[in-house]
């Protein structure tokens, strides 16, 4: 069944969306990511302008980390201190990632922009996250001594320090600021939440317990991305909700089982598995920016 | 009063030299664009009045039915090889080209009409793609518009349909003409055109009105005139979504 987006102004198979919709979730809960990353481009492939496809995520991905969110909260696994502080350089970024947006939609090069960001982000996460894995399963092989979370000795030395008590840190409030800002532009420009790089952010850098760090990140992904979509909305006017909900349909179903699925398998498999999607998606981008395209010349209507 | 009896007396002469006159209706002057539109059909019909029968040494009677659909500007822009990717680099932009276009006739357009009728009647993509100035550093502004020739009749959105109006008797004719599924919001306008000798003998204009209708229509509405509420609302929705579905798999999963 063919249904018409109004915003989009494209007739895209109904069960298709759905489907789409619904594998992705069911990834997202296998893997624990938003999916943003696999969505964008996948709606880009079946015909969605890219300008629409990255600003109609923002509201999905609001929608699917409010959820997580309140799972989270009633687990009280959510630093709401530092969520904020992430949340005020978040809110920040989203303002100049959709200024950027926008004028690089006005000079056509917003799916170059997208697809380089795309390119570089994935290629660089998805080959750590691989290689980590892959360490990990031949240590796990035999027995030797586990190493140490290294803390960065620079990230203490830095001023402005707060006292955040559901991590158990004291440390200057910059680095969560940038990282919170860095990702709320990535948010406006990829349409994604920005999970994959702030959830290794916050373990790395910021050293934050692994058990708090995802309902976290979830808890500044969902204000962050209302925002970018108010934003999208009133400068860009690519929000197209009537597909976002759809999308968002098919999400929460899909990451219900993708829950039962992670449950299943191995933590090591899980991430060999989500990296290799990641490099997936990855390459094949790459390459479609270096294959040349069936035709050169593409139309914008209007001037 | 001079003038008005001129103008009387012009058209009295013209009534007596077009023998033959169209009489053409269509299946429907509004195309609703739905949440669940799939592409229409526009039913084009009609009949040839005649007063006398045609002169005895006058070719074949022809019908051309166009379909041309809202006429705006596109740009256009041109991927280049740069450091190994592909980027648009060359910009043109098209002052005037239809989103849709189909021609349907009953023998190919060159052979029913000569080229003056064509270009005073603006019929085919030659006139109504319409590339007026290029930037200076451009060497080839015409591939451009070529460009969007090209892509939008790939997209079935410009059709040439030789063949495809049947005429009964030199007097009755129909086509059925495709929209398709991605069609914009608009005046469609659609003429009818009868030939002889490869000149226009008479005409006949009506307009398509193609508009978003219901659900669509608000959607598009809001997004446009209060962005700020419609963004405000996109939130809102996706958070009862969240929300209920949070809730739904609570209850089912406790």
């Amino acid at each position: 069944m063919q249904l018409y987006l109004p915003i989009a102004e494209v007739s895209v198979n109904l069960f298709l969306l759905l489907g789409l919709g619904t594998i992705v979730g069911v990834l997202s809960g296998m893997f624990g990511v938003g999916g943003g990353f696999l969505l964008t481009p996948l709606l880009i492939f079946i015909g969605i302008p890219p300008a629409v496809a990255v600003a109609t995520q923002a509201p999905q991905i609001t929608g699917l980390s409010f959820s997580g969110t309140l799972a989270h909260l009633r687990r009280r696994t959510v630093d709401i201190k530092m969520g904020l502080v992430l949340l005020a350089g978040g809110l920040l970024g989203s303002l100049i990632g959709v200024r950027i947006f926008k004028w690089l939609s006005e000079m056509g090069q917003v799916e170059l922009l997208v697809s380089l960001c795309y390119v570089v982000f994935l290629g660089v996460i998805g080959g750590l996250m691989f290689i980590e894995s892959l360490n990990t399963l031949r240590k796990s092989r035999k027995p030797g001594t586990v190493k140490r979370r290294q803390r960065h000795v620079w990230v203490h030395r830095l001023p402005f320090k707060m006292r955040f008590r559901t991590s158990h840190l004291y440390i200057s409030a910059i680095p969560p600021f940038a990282i919170g800002f860095f990702v709320g532009i990535l948010s406006a420009i990829m349409g994604v939440g920005g999970g994959f790089i702030m959830v290794p952010a916050m373990i790395y850098i910021i050293g934050m317990p692994t058990a708090v760090v995802v309902g976290t990140s979830l808890f500044q992904i969902m204000f962050v991305t209302a925002f970018t979509t108010i934003l999208h909305a009133t400068q860009n006017y690519t929000v197209d909700t009537m597909l976002a909900l759809l999308l968002l349909v098919g999400g929460v179903v899909g990451a219900q089982f993708g829950a039962i699925i992670a449950v299943k398998m191995k933590a090591e498999q899980l991430r060999i598995a989500l990296a290799l999607m990641v490099l997936a998606v990855c390459l094949k981008l790459a390459f479609d920016l270096i294959v040349t395209p069936d035709d050169l010349y593409s139309l914008t209507v209007g001037t | 009063m001079r003038a008005w009896v001129g103008a009387l007396l012009l058209l009295a002469s013209l009534g007596a030299a077009r023998a033959e006159e169209v009489v053409a209706s269509l299946s429907q002057n509004q195309v609703s664009i739905t949440a669940f539109f799939d592409g229409s059909e526009i039913f084009v019909f009609g009949a040839v009045k005649r007063y006398s029968p045609p002169p005895a040494d006058a070719g074949p009677l022809q019908v051309l039915v166009s379909i041309v659909g809202p006429i705006g500007p596109v740009t256009v822009r041109r991927k280049e090889r740069v450091a190994g990717i592909w980027i648009n680099t060359d910009e043109v932009i098209v002052d005037r080209a239809p989103y849709f276009y189909a021609n349907a006739s009953t023998v190919p357009v060159r052979e029913m009409l000569s080229h003056t009728d064509q270009m005073r009647n603006q019929i085919g993509l030659p006139w109504l793609v319409d590339l007026r100035g290029a930037p200076e550093e451009i060497a080839d502004p015409f591939d451009f518009r070529d460009a969007v020739v090209r892509l939008r009749s790939s997209e079935g959105l410009y059709s040439e349909l030789p063949g495809a109006v049947r005429l009964v008797d030199e007097t009755l004719f129909d086509v059925s003409v495709p929209l398709p599924a991605n069609l914009v919001e608009g005046d469609y306008t659609a003429r009818v055109f009868l030939t002889r000798d490869r000149q226009v003998v008479d005409s006949f204009e009506t307009t398509i009105a193609v508009r978003r209708s219901g659900l669509e229509d608000w959607i598009y509405r809001l997004a446009q005139d209060q962005a700020l509420i419609y963004g405000l609302l996109s939130v809102a929705l996706a958070l009862a979504l969240g929300w209920a579905a949070a809730a739904l798999f609570r209850y089912l999963r406790p």
